[in-house]
């Protein structure tokens, strides 16, 4: 098992910051380039886990736990941060009948 | 080694298709999968706490969360809004030199040594709960204030408001 993971471990840490800089990048521009307010809320948490991976491969990277902690951290935020979310989506939706983001435009100007 | 590069395709190819995907309930699904492939990730990390809590609170409890509301909400294709080709095409754009932008500085912060797992339990349980408990006590205090204001605050906006002419709005 041990030689399974060092054989797996060869890889360099830029391809590991190439693939969290992809993903966090789609999660942009899920964002900049949809209207559905529950795709957006899907495309940011794309952008934390590519977060928490880029964190997991730097606490293996250098060797400390802290980084793998911060993960855990970021992961119950980020269940915070569904709940109330979609609860304000489920009440924008009551009141406007739709989720599209561009009816919520009171507050733009 | 090629493992992780067909794990990586397979991540990025389905985060493509959440964002690209016409109907919210395959985007949905294909969020589950992404969140599978960064899973196995973290199991070739030999992160076994994060890549369990990662499939127990992320593809378990978030996604039934975001599922669940998307069946409540009763949409559909037809009434997926579309935004305009120009505005498609700037997001790219601007995705795009993010991605340049971001790649280019962390590549200059670190150098690009293989990632060698050196301390075998570095990401078991046993490990992360020392550290959990001794140095960030009080940030963990903290969180589960923090998870009990937004149940709070979820229970608060999603129930519904009595009028006072008696009508339920």
């Amino acid at each position: 098992m041990e030689k399974f993971f060092n054989i797996v471990q060869s890889v360099p840490l830029n391809h590991y910051i190439l693939l969290s800089c992809i993903l966090f990048s789609i999660g942009v521009i899920g964002v900049l380039t949809r209207r559905n307010a529950i795709v957006i809320f899907m495309s940011v948490e794309l952008m934390l886990n590519a977060v928490n991976l880029l964190l997991a491969v730097f606490s293996v990277f250098r060797n400390d736990p802290s980084g793998q902690v911060f993960v855990f951290f970021v992961m119950a935020l980020a269940a915070a941060e569904v709940a109330v979310g979609l609860a304000i989506i489920v009440m924008v939706y009551r009141n406007t009948s739709s989720i599209d983001i561009n009816v919520l435009n009171k507050l733009k100007w | 080694m090629s493992i992780f590069y067909f794990i990586a395709f397979l991540s990025i190819l389905f985060a493509v298709l959440v964002i690209t995907a016409k109907n919210p309930v395959h985007s949905v699904l294909y969020l589950i999968l992404t969140f599978f492939t960064i899973t196995i990730h973290y199991i070739l990390l030999n992160a076994q706490f994060l890549a369990i809590v990662n499939f127990i609170v992320y593809m378990g409890a978030i996604m039934v969360l975001f599922l669940f509301v998307l069946m409540l909400l009763n949409l559909n294709v037809e009434s997926e809004p579309v935004k305009s080709n120009i505005v498609k095409f700037a997001g790219v754009i601007g995705g795009c030199c993010l991605l340049a932008t971001l790649f280019g500085t962390l590549k200059l912060a670190a150098t690009s040594s293989p990632v060698v797992l050196q301390d075998q339990g570095l990401g078991l349980v046993k490990n992360l709960g020392k550290v959990l408990f001794k140095e960030f006590l009080l940030p963990f205090e903290i969180s589960s204030i923090l998870l009990l204001s937004a149940m709070v605050g979820a229970v608060l906006l999603a129930k519904r408001e009595r009028q006072p002419d008696g009508k339920v709005f």
